[in-house]
């Protein structure tokens, strides 16, 4: 291991990725502080520019990005109330208050230093858990794989649905079926090109998220007439008061900071849960721990209330790199951006990411606490420049959002049909968010398709067309298992317990 | 009666799934492949049945949670707009070169969207465009296809 980490440090402190890493936590800062434009957006929106690059590179720069969205959807939570992404959401339970009360200044330091102290527990727990799982997951077969993308798939579905369930299973079916589209991995033949040229090597990955996150989320804030910049026009951007904390405020971050590291990690490993449930689960629990009289002040401007809530998703981030780095199976809408990213670099993630390309699994591993560094140490005392984005209006915002995505599709092809195809997917996107048809699931399935019918093709070849290897093996048959108790506990929840 | 516009799409999608499910069956396999255990049609006629599965049992099942949409605040003009520009924008980018029908496209995007301060409608559009094709083709390296900069002579 030791090894190892020396072999990630020379890569991520190489000149290069340390530029990548400040320019991910930067532009991911800015990005995730929009309203409306998450994680997923703003690395959809880098990879066309990590193509230029070698794979350890990409991803660093990638996960910088990824960091440095969750600290900007926290600072616009703070400010403005209008938190940037779903996971700094309980952020602003407590931070928007204290920030009403001249305290701005100190509620995004408490956000920062816990964002650093989840972010670099957490890295300290990937480096550790990463490897021992990556040995663990060389026993599993195809049937298992198969079985845990499948039980990825539910699990995001049933977490990402807001209870709809079933609109968020038809999304991972359509995400499968673009999936499907082009030429059938082993024997080339062609399916549902439909004699077109331009479809036989399938739909790009970067079309399908470029659409459906980047195109459709900046056509949403159009349709709906939102303007995200509108509460920042009413709130002194630069006026953000001190940043430091006293000792009573320091001591009750050390308190919260450890358990809500710990559980954000564990639930960032779950397939499906995510930053989001983290952070909620984290600020429940923290107000559970805490004496009746703090427990007076959560809502109100509490400590422990921004703590915890910024230390999971923190932490959830580096959890979720877990699945993807050890198994080759994402457990979240933005890991399976990174994952079809590396893809494209033509690295299969996975149980041997760790002995073939050990520079790339090191490198990320190393580069995620270096980026915390880069956040604390960069962007908090940049925060009344930086924040001062959230005021851009609309009016330019949109265009550069749609400019860079279709960019990001003619640099891949040069192809006139991709930028076509990006415009009707897109505007179907726009229309299915309208009715809260979630387009995390339908990522996460185009991702895994080719992955999954290789997997099923292999275990039904291996048992003579049988079905029985879903329950052949123990873990097979234990993953199965889970997966028909959240569809039943999902469908049961979404149609009969309300009613 | 009344359907609600989340059923009225899963019935959509319900129709896009049979006519999956049709499409993989026609999906024509190598002679020795036909009678395997999995071929290049097995998947896909799975996603169709997938389809019609889920969106039958959203039709069928009550919505316990429905999503309202108030239609009348939609601003359609604007979307179409920029829609219909982004179209324009995919005819042109080939013939017209990247750096003139990007700029022109950003110029009207926020003309679209009711920007009109000209300065900031001029900065970020042309010497945006200049500086970002910069970027990416001097110092990234990344191939821009741009024939009108070849045509005066600017790219080689």
């Amino acid at each position: 291991m030791i090894e190892g980490i020396l072999i990630g440090l020379d890569t991520a402190l190489s000149l290069k990725n340390l530029m990548m890493v400040m320019i991910g936590c930067f532009s991911g800062t800015i990005i995730g502080m929009l309203p409306g434009l998450g994680p997923m957006t703003a690395i959809a929106l880098m990879i066309p520019i990590t193509y230029g690059f070698d794979p350890a590179t990409g991803l660093i720069l990638m996960a910088g990005v990824y960091y440095g969205a969750v600290f900007g959807g926290s600072t616009s939570s703070i400010l403005i109330n209008a938190p940037g992404v779903p996971g700094t959401v309980a952020t602003s339970f407590d931070g928007y208050p204290m920030a009403q009360q001249g305290k701005a200044g100190k509620a995004l330091a408490i956000a920062a230093y816990s964002s650093f102290a989840g972010g670099t527990i957490s890295a300290i727990f990937l480096l550790i858990a990463a490897p021992s799982l990556s040995l663990v997951s060389l026993s599993f077969r195809s049937p298992d794989y198969f079985g845990l993308m499948i039980l990825g798939l539910t699990a995001v579905a049933a977490f990402s649905s807001k209870g709809n369930f079933l609109k968020a299973m038809m999304m991972v079916v359509l995400g499968l079926m673009l999936a499907s589209v082009g030429q059938d991995t082993l024997s080339d033949i062609p399916r549902f090109t439909f004699n077109n040229m331009n479809l036989s090597d399938g739909i790009s990955f970067v079309l399908v998220v470029m659409a459906t996150f980047a195109m459709s989320e900046a056509l949403t804030i159009i349709f709906k007439a939102n303007d995200p910049t509108r509460a920042a026009k009413q709130v002194s951007l630069s006026q953000l008061g001190s940043i430091k904390l006293d000792k009573v405020e320091t001591k009750k971050m050390i308190t919260t900071i450890p358990r809500s590291s710990v559980l954000g990690f564990i639930i960032g490993v779950l397939p499906g849960a995510g930053a989001t449930i983290a952070s909620f689960l984290a600020y429940g629990m923290e107000r559970n721990f805490v004496n009746d009289e703090e427990k007076q002040k959560f809502g109100k401007g509490s400590v422990n209330g921004i703590a915890a809530p910024e230390t999971a998703n923190n932490a959830a981030c580096s959890g979720s790199f877990v699945p993807l780095l050890t198994l080759g199976i994402p457990g979240s809408g933005t890991t399976a951006v990174m994952l079809g990213a590396l893809l494209g670099f033509g690295i299969q993630p996975g149980p041997r990411l760790y002995q073939t390309n050990p520079e790339i699994f090191w490198s990320v591993i190393m580069s995620m606490y270096i980026g915390m560094v880069v956040l604390l140490i960069l962007n908090l005392p940049l925060i009344p420049y930086i924040a001062r984005v959230l005021a851009t209006p609309r009016t330019f915002l949109i265009p550069l959002i749609l400019f860079f995505s279709v960019t990001g599709v003619y640099l891949m092809s040069f192809n006139n049909f991709d930028i076509y195809m990006m415009i009707g997917i897109a505007v179907v996107a726009t229309i299915l968010r309208l009715y809260d048809f979630p387009m995390p699931p339908l990522i996460l399935a185009f991702v895994l398709g080719g992955l999954m019918e290789e997997n099923l093709r292999r275990s039904l070849l291996l048992s003579d067309g049988s079905w029985t290897f879903l329950w052949d093996r123990p873990l097979t048959f234990v993953i199965m298992l889970t997966i028909i108790l959240i569809v039943g506990w999902q469908i049961y929840g979404s149609f009969f317990k309300n009613r | 009666m009344n359907i609600s516009p989340s059923k009225l799409i899963s019935l959509l999608f319900f129709i896009f799934s049979g006519f999956f499910l049709y499409t993989a069956h026609q999906i024509e396999v190598f002679a020795f492949d036909e009678g395997a255990a999995f071929n290049a049609k097995t998947f896909p006629i799975y996603l169709g049945y997938a389809g019609l599965v889920f969106s039958a049992l959203f039709i069928i099942l009550p919505e316990t949670n429905p999503t309202n949409v108030d239609l009348k605040v939609l601003d359609y003009k604007k979307t179409v707009g920029l829609v219909i520009l982004m179209i324009l924008y995919g005819i042109t980018i080939l013939r017209a070169g990247y750096f003139l029908s990007t700029s022109i496209f950003l110029v009207l995007s926020y003309i679209v969207l009711g920007e009109r301060k000209w300065i900031w409608i001029f900065l970020l559009s042309f010497p945006f465009v200049a500086i970002f094709m910069y970027l990416l083709h001097g110092l990234l390296n990344i191939y821009l296809r741009d024939p009108f900069l070849k045509f005066i002579g600017i790219m080689g």
